[in-house]
């Protein structure tokens, strides 16, 4: 498949997601039905063309009719947007495999599924162009398009005052962000002499100024992304979305600013310095671990996931930020690998937290319910979601043979490597962030013991969840597809690292040859002496080893004998003397305290019996956003004093204004 | 690679099953005596293992799958894990398939079977071990990393065959790399075993347990599986500090009169190593749960201080 033939199939994938948005937008009836369906293809038709620009490793461009006059849109594919275009395809295949019987729940409701559907599209198509993009003129109108219409979908149960607010604070934030990405490309764009991305790639950049553009663009991407502290919005607007919307801007949309930040630092500018690899490595390891934390603290499952998203975000960060500084002090093949480390968390984390997102939203299909407090023993009614969302917890928990582990440890690898540094100031950051990767790991496990423990083990603690019925198969496909993705790359992570090799070679010009080259048995990242990962031989050998000890010791499957708890001969435990999703997570609660803004405290109520009540806020609002929203509220008091009400002053500011422009430009 | 290495990697992960439960007879044993009582015999553990495979398995109603696949899963990871660190000779096949850091993520994915089984059935006691275990852990691992990665920097190599081989091949093992590392990976050692002070191994009190307090539920041959992976467990904290820190002895090539050197050298390390933990079980109390914190902060800053004060001190000096 040639490069311009997947560039072809790429825009085709981008015509299915408008038609599938026309679709839904124009149609009624039966015919509407056909936007998931169309969705879908569009999906695997982006993972096929993504696949193939990895395969080709060429670069194919077109020039599209429209745009400006004089900057016709640019559309490019290389084998990075290729690596981008499967993350957004495989996750939007299996949502649209998925959504068709999630929906089906919402007919009845009062929302518009005409209006669902059709910003479902344009979201997807949004996307799509993002990573496609040429120009950043064409990349703005396209980030707009995927920003505004996922903020029609945040904001479609429109009902509830809390969820139209959530919306406005994402709109909010999305547009803060965009206007620095603005501002970023505008930087390149003046040394460069063009808008298009060709153009900016010439530019040359003094320090100063090329760091400008990196803060600019980190600002702004990272607000996107949701790292530490501009990610409030994510917890917000992620969870009051349709659960398949949450898996897409979860799992995909996040990706989509990563893309953008590695098109921009490590394309685009090029040229980069470890002052930034530091900046990124400390507000990576910032976000991971305080994502972990605030997950930890959560009971609604889908802001739960959320914050989540804020933690492997930070870790894919890291993965950058050491790729960063490893190539700025010239240390090409670590850098590599600290780069592929990034690229294998962000598909992962797109596969995984997709999975968790379709689980919640299985959950949510069939017993109504969010709030872990309420739910129990979901295992028993639900089966296939119940082993699929145990695949998720075990991926994103980084444990091995699964797919997180993968990254993890290659991200692992990079960091040991710090001893190679010149600085000893940047050798001893590199061990503390390895430091707070492993902590975050550990908690994260943590959390999904938690998750799991308390949502499919069990009892019961509520009538719905008692009730709750297997969710339709279409559902069920959708996420065994990504379950069965997470085992694929955990356990043959060679294959698919010779698949990606293309873009660190096409991006750093240094492939990841040395990785596989000891056969697609072991992962040999650095040195076959440094370190070496036989992921199918861990695989095969746990299987075969279970295998053969159910044969020895569960002979007698049928041998054991059903019984009461014993729980130390007490009273038979009811469903609400089971440990809580809060009182599981309490010692870590209670350990960083600090670090929460924490309302706990007992209250009577009318009929004398007492309540506990526990509110975990997050810190970053008292610590970021209030000082700025002060400040920037006694900035328009100081500007007020110029609004005396006289026209005439207004005048002779007009004209001391004109003065002091011209004086500048002449 | 030669068949006679995967024998003998074979041969070394089935002494490890062999060998765990004669550990954990030798500790009791000898706390016993710290204690003037005579104790159980040092077979004692191999008799309740075979006892418990010999009983029924009786599980609760409230439990599912997950409860009678769990033991197998716990087991298997764990033995798994043990077998890619050297117990004999260092020139060992598996440890180029599963190197320190997937030794970790194999014991993590042994806890999370095992908090998961904790939670299964639904009681109180239960979840509370779980919840516990999660938070001794989450403190615990890095820690553990932390050390395992000064040995694996400094040897440039995480590969743990490697690392002891460097060791042998005459590093300075007084630095204060490696003394932090230790002594950090000690403390890690007694609070990943579940051992007195952060858990006790041997409580009857509901309030104060961890370990106990998830296979609460269990009996019969899953209850041995249990036991026997926790031993297993103890013994591949023993062997990583005996072989990885004091590597003499460990057979460098693969003769029968090398092989069973490194047996008794080894053997004597462990006994000498139980009877430290022993010693310490003896004159130390178990702590308060939320006293286990300042404890395991204490082993990840010597741990981290181990790895800074390699890229600092070290490095090129």
């Amino acid at each position: 498949m040639t490069m311009s033939f997947s560039l072809q199939l790429a825009g085709g994938a981008v015509v299915l997601a408008l038609l599938s948005a026309l679709v839904s937008f124009f149609t009624a009836g039966a015919r509407r039905f056909m936007a998931m369906p169309l969705f879908a293809l569009a999906g695997l038709v982006a993972l096929v063309a993504g696949a193939g620009a990895l395969i080709a490793g060429g670069v194919a461009t077109a020039e599209l009719p429209l745009g400006l006059p004089w900057l016709p849109w640019q559309v490019r594919l290389d084998a990075l947007s290729g690596f981008f275009l499967c993350v957004v395809g495989v996750v939007s295949f299996a949502v649209g495999l998925y959504a068709p019987g999630y929906l089906r729940g919402f007919e009845h409701g009062n929302d518009s599924l005409r209006a669902l559907g059709g910003f479902t599209g344009l979201f997807l198509a949004g996307m799509l162009l993002v990573i496609l993009a040429d120009d950043a003129f064409m990349f703005m109108v396209a980030w707009e398009l995927m920003s505004l219409s996922s903020y029609f979908l945040v904001v479609w149960h429109h009902d509830h005052a809390a969820n139209r607010r959530a919306a406005f604070l994402y709109l909010l934030m999305a547009h803060v962000g965009g206007l620095s990405i603005l501002l970023g490309y505008g930087v390149l764009a003046s040394f460069g002499g063009g808008f298009t991305f060709e153009a900016m790639r010439g530019a040359e950049l003094s320090f100063t100024w090329a760091s400008v553009a990196f803060v600019l663009a980190f600002v702004g991407f990272g607000m996107k992304a949701g790292l530490v502290p501009l990610h409030v919005w994510l917890p917000e607007a992620h969870p009051v979305a349709p659960s398949h919307i949450s898996a897409l801007m979860s799992g995909v949309m996040l990706k989509v600013a990563v893309y953008g930040f590695i098109r921009f630092v490590f394309d685009l500018v090029g040229d980069v310095h470890w002052q930034w690899g530091v900046a990124v490595l400390i507000i990576g390891s910032v976000s991971a671990l305080m994502g972990v934390l605030y997950a930890l603290m959560q009971h609604d499952l889908k802001r739960l996931l959320a914050y989540h998203s804020v933690e492997n975000i930070g870790i894919i960060f890291i993965g950058l930020g050491l790729a960063l500084l490893f190539l700025a002090e010239g240390h090409t093949v670590i850098g590599t690998v600290a780069f592929v480390a990034a690229l294998y968390h962000t598909i992962n984390h797109a596969l995984f937290k997709g999975l968790l997102f379709l689980g919640a939203g299985a959950i949510l299909h069939s017993a109504n319910e969010r709030d872990l407090e309420k739910m129990g023993g979901l295992l028993r009614r639900m089966p296939w979601t119940g082993l699929f969302f145990l695949i998720g917890c075990i991926s994103i928990s980084a444990l091995p043979p699964f797919n997180g582990f993968v990254s993890e440890w290659l991200t692992f690898q990079a960091a040991l490597q710090a001893w190679q540094l010149d600085s000893g100031v940047l050798r001893s950051i590199v061990p503390i962030v390895a430091a707070v990767l492993a902590l975050t790991g550990a908690l994260a496990a943590a959390c999904f013991v938690k998750v799991y423990g308390v949502a499919f083990l069990g009892q019961a603690r509520s009538r719905a969840v008692r009730r709750a019925r297997p969710v339709p198969l279409s559902m069920r496909v959708g996420q065994g597809i990504l379950a069965l993705l997470c085992l694929l790359l955990g356990v043959l992570p060679t294959a698919f690292i010779d698949l990606f090799n293309t873009v660190p070679q096409q991006l750093l010009g240094h492939g990841l040859r040395q990785a596989t080259a000891h056969g697609w048995l072991w992962l040999t990242p650095i040195s076959a002496q440094t370190a070496s990962y036989g992921a199918p031989l861990v695989a095969i050998s746990l299987f075969a080893v279970l295998v053969l000890g159910l044969w020895l010791f569960g002979r007698g499957i049928r041998r054991v004998r059903l019984c009461d708890a014993w729980d130390c001969g007490f009273a038979p435990p009811g469903s609400s003397m089971q440990y809580t999703a809060s009182a599981f997570a309490q010692p870590i609660r209670r350990v960083f305290g600090l670090l929460f803004h924490m309302d706990d405290g007992v209250e009577p109520q009318e009929d004398g019996r007492l309540r506990h009540r526990l509110q975990v806020g997050d810190r970053s609002w008292d610590l970021f956003y209030t000082p700025v929203a002060r400040t920037v509220e006694r900035a328009s008091r100081q500007v007020v004093r110029l609004q005396s009400g006289n026209i005439r002053i207004y005048l002779g500011w007009t004209l001391g204004t004109l003065l002091v422009l011209l004086w500048l430009m002449v | 690679m030669n068949p006679v290495g995967w024998l003998l990697a074979l041969v070394q992960a089935l002494l490890y099953i062999a060998l765990a439960p004669l550990l954990a007879g030798w500790v009791r044993k000898v706390k016993a005596r710290l204690q003037n009582r005579r104790g159980a015999s040092l077979w004692q553990p191999y008799q309740d293992l075979y006892k418990l495979f010999a009983k029924e398995a009786r599980m609760a109603h409230t439990a599912s799958i997950l409860f009678r696949a769990a033991p197998y899963i716990v087991f298997v990871a764990t033995w798994l894990a043990a077998a890619a660190v050297p117990l004999l000779t260092s020139d060992l096949a598996t440890a180029a398939i599963a190197d320190v850091i997937v030794i970790a993520g194999l014991l993590a994915l042994a806890r999370f079977f095992l908090a998961l089984a904790g939670m299964d059935v639904g009681t109180a006691f239960g979840g509370m071990g779980a919840s516990r275990e999660m938070f001794v852990s989450a403190l615990a691992e890095p820690a553990m990393l932390m050390a395992v990665f000064t040995l694996a920097m400094t040897a440039h190599s995480t590969n743990l065959s490697a690392v002891v081989d460097y060791q042998l091949a005459g590093a300075n093992l007084l630095r204060p790399s490696y003394v932090f590392a230790l002594a950090g990976l000690l403390l890690v050692a007694i609070a990943e075993t579940g051992r007195i002070p952060v858990d006790n191994p041997t409580t009857h009190l509901e309030l104060t347990m961890i370990h106990e307090a998830m296979i609460l539920e269990y009996s019969g041959r899953h209850l041995a599986l249990m036991e026997w992976a926790a031993q297993l467990k103890l013994l591949l904290y023993g062997v990583l500090i005996a072989n990885v820190f004091f590597p003499w002895g460990i057979a460098r090539d693969v003769g029968a009169g090398a092989l069973g050197l490194a047996l008794v050298v080894l053997l004597g390390k462990l006994m000498l190593l139980g009877v430290v933990l022993a010693v310490s079980e003896t004159v130390l109390a178990k702590m308060r749960l939320f006293r286990a914190p300042a404890f395991l902060n204490l082993a990840l800053l010597l741990a981290l201080l181990g790895l800074l004060s390699y890229v600092i001190l070290e490095v090129g000096a």
